[in-house]
């Protein structure tokens, strides 16, 4: 049994009628409780419970305390290609696009890992389009022999793979995955999702589970907030989360909470999505699964970023480029999207070090893995 | 009579109490805590520092001629992963002491019995002096002593959870059991905690969570100081055994003659 059959047990449209149905003391019950039902969870993502933010947030962030300390781990994206085989409506890699398409070259990729390895950050992202000819396993095998030398932690955001393949990438250094499902309404999947391999919703689902079981370390999931309403998009976030840490009990499971930001292509979000609902999706999720790793991303802004810091988020990127070659050349086109937070890495290491909080570079080692 | 000392391997510390380095706001404070706690024991996880760089901003801060820097390999799922990483920290210059934390769960981080005991049989044959993480199970113990280990390092409670000891009855059979040093590790969330642990007789406590993230860490390890020091006193004292009965001061049978 595989997520699938497992999300296959609900209907999307009466999660949304139990979320809604929720009032004010519904939610009073479920925050004196110290373990939360899944009815409990979607109490918190309900209209009702964003009376109750403050409480939520406190107790958020006496918990976060107490399993991860004053702690933010950071990470360093680096694209190696913008290259797409599909057609996402929402994404600035979409094939249709017209913009100069570009896959790094390994001496590229030399020469961005130069620049970053500056940054003193061990942890690093290794993000592409979605283009399994161009991005094929080998070349990000050789891609991950470069990295390894440098950095301890090594996660892929790339096209879902075959268990095997993931089990390559693992036997090379590849430690943990991140792959967000988007939208997890099959309907609204097939509206956003027109072209290529990733139209198939059910190979992108089980993905997580093909990775953990080929030894993956850490895998991250999450919804695209603003494809669909995210209350009950997170509670399906909440879900997968679950089931992974249960089914995957050697596995770190970490949620993100991407935004939908201004890419090529322009699109307009259906849903709007404000602060109050991103900081109510974390907190709903912190006071759900107490040791689920939530993550940040420069897709936010320094303000807000700053903020969240004290209301349970684990991880956080730092210094992001979002287009191959946006380090070391200084290159601007061909972004996936754009980054709110610009502050360098550096900036934002000492500005989470001004917080009192430990900003940790470090949290891994490669030696971990036998073929390393 | 009890001795305000712990020694492990022939090797002597005056402080009962050793610390975990995790979860700090900074390892400045880090620093000023493991000073106030008095400890001599410092445990390390490999995978937060670059083992071979003095310069690691983390091992900078700990002073290892004052200090018994003591590497954990936590993050290890499995033996061969917690073997190898010992003998990394060995190969960079550490001394042949290791924390074996072999923690398949990523979130309570509890201990794989069958995997550390198999670490712990390959490293013991190496050289190592191996301090083994372990839940609070008598048996395995007793398993850990015969194949070498210079301590064993029972949970009071999963790591982080600050609910004290929980595993207390068999602590307790631990204790009575042992013939090489019982430290408490995990779950001890208060110096009241640490101070039961001692008062029990275990040999040491290890505390992190409760130190890193109390509201004014450096004065938190400070009173664990105290209350291990004290619970050691109490001890030296000799602790009133727990009793059945009430003993009452005026016997009810004082009136019978022989």
């Amino acid at each position: 049994m595989s997520f699938y059959d497992e999300i296959g047990k609900f209907n999307w449209s009466e999660v949304k009628e139990f979320i809604y149905s929720r009032n004010e003391s519904d939610v009073l019950n479920v925050i004196n409780k110290n373990t939360l039902s899944l009815e409990d969870f979607a109490t918190l993502l309900s209209p009702a419970a964003e009376s109750f933010l403050e409480p939520m947030a406190k107790e958020a962030h006496r918990i976060t305390l107490q399993r991860f300390g004053k702690t933010i781990k950071i990470y360093i994206p680096m694209y190696v290609s913008n290259e797409c085989v599909n057609s996402c409506v929402y994404c600035g890699f979409n094939v249709h696009n017209k913009f100069n398409r570009k896959t790094l070259t390994l001496d590229e990729v030399k020469r961005e890992l130069e620049v970053i390895k500056k940054t003193g950050i061990k942890h690093i992202l290794i993000c592409s389009g979605e283009h399994p000819k161009k991005v094929s396993v080998d070349y990000l095998n050789e891609v991950v022999k470069l990295v390894r030398r440098d950095f301890s932690s090594i996660i892929i955001e790339v096209q879902p793979l075959d268990e095997n393949e993931y089990r390559v990438l693992y036997n090379s250094g590849v430690d943990s995955l991140a792959l967000y499902q988007e939208t997890y309404n099959t309907d609204t999947y097939k509206e956003v999702h027109l072209g290529g391999k990733k139209t198939d919703y059910r190979y992108r689902l089980e993905a997580p589970e093909r990775a953990a079981a080929a030894g993956l370390r850490t895998i991250g999931i999450g919804a695209l907030m603003g494809l669909d309403d995210f209350r009950v998009e997170e509670f399906f976030v909440g879900l997968h989360a679950r089931y992974l840490m249960r089914k995957f009990w050697k596995t770190h499971v970490t949620v993100s909470f991407p935004r939908i930001r201004d890419a090529e292509g322009h699109f307009k979000p259906k849903y709007l999505i404000n602060d109050k609902n991103l900081v109510q999706s974390m907190l709903a999720l912190r006071l759900f699964l107490h040791d689920v790793g939530l993550v940040i991303s420069t897709r936010e802004p320094a303000e807000l970023r700053d903020k969240l810091i004290y209301l349970g988020v684990t991880q956080m990127s730092a210094g992001s480029k979002t287009n191959p070659g946006g380090y070391a050349a200084g290159e601007e086109e061909g972004k996936q999207f754009e980054v709110e937070d610009r502050r360098s890495a550096q900036e934002f290491i000492e500005s989470v070090r001004k917080k009192g909080f430990d900003p940790v570079l470090k949290d891994w080692d490669s030696s971990f893995i036998n073929a390393v | 009579m009890f001795k305000n000392e712990l020694i492990i391997d022939n090797r002597k510390f005056k402080s009962r109490l050793m610390i975990g380095t995790g979860k700090f706001q900074s390892n400045e404070i880090m620093k000023q805590a493991i000073e106030a706690s008095g400890a001599e024991i410092v445990t390390v996880a490999l995978r937060r520092v670059d083992i071979e760089n003095p310069e690691d901003d983390l091992l900078k801060h700990i002073d290892t001629n004052k200090f018994l820097l003591l590497p954990n390999t936590s993050g290890a799922r499995d033996a061969v992963e917690a073997v190898r990483l010992a003998r990394l920290a060995r190969a960079a210059g550490c001394e042949p002491w290791v924390k074996l934390e072999v923690t398949p769960d990523p979130y309570y981080l509890l201990p794989d019995p069958i995997e550390t005991f198999k670490a712990a049989e390959i490293l013991v044959k190496e050289g190592f002096k191996v301090l083994p993480y372990i839940n609070a199970d008598p048996i395995l113990c007793k398993r850990l002593e015969e194949i070498g280990t210079v301590t064993v390092m029972p949970l009071g409670a999963p790591i982080g959870t600050n609910k004290g000891l929980k595993t207390v009855e068999n602590l307790k059979i631990i204790i009575e059991q042992s013939n090489i040093p019982v430290v408490v590790d995990a779950g001890i969330g208060a110096p009241s905690h640490a101070a039961y642990a001692i008062e029990l007789g275990a040999d040491a406590v290890l505390v992190n969570t409760a130190i890193a993230t109390a509201g004014d860490p450096v004065k938190m390890a400070a009173s664990f100081k105290l209350a291990v020091e004290a619970a050691c006193v109490a001890r030296d004292a000799g602790m009133p055994t727990e009793k059945q009965y009430a003993d009452a001061s005026s016997p009810l049978t004082g009136f019978l003659r022989d």
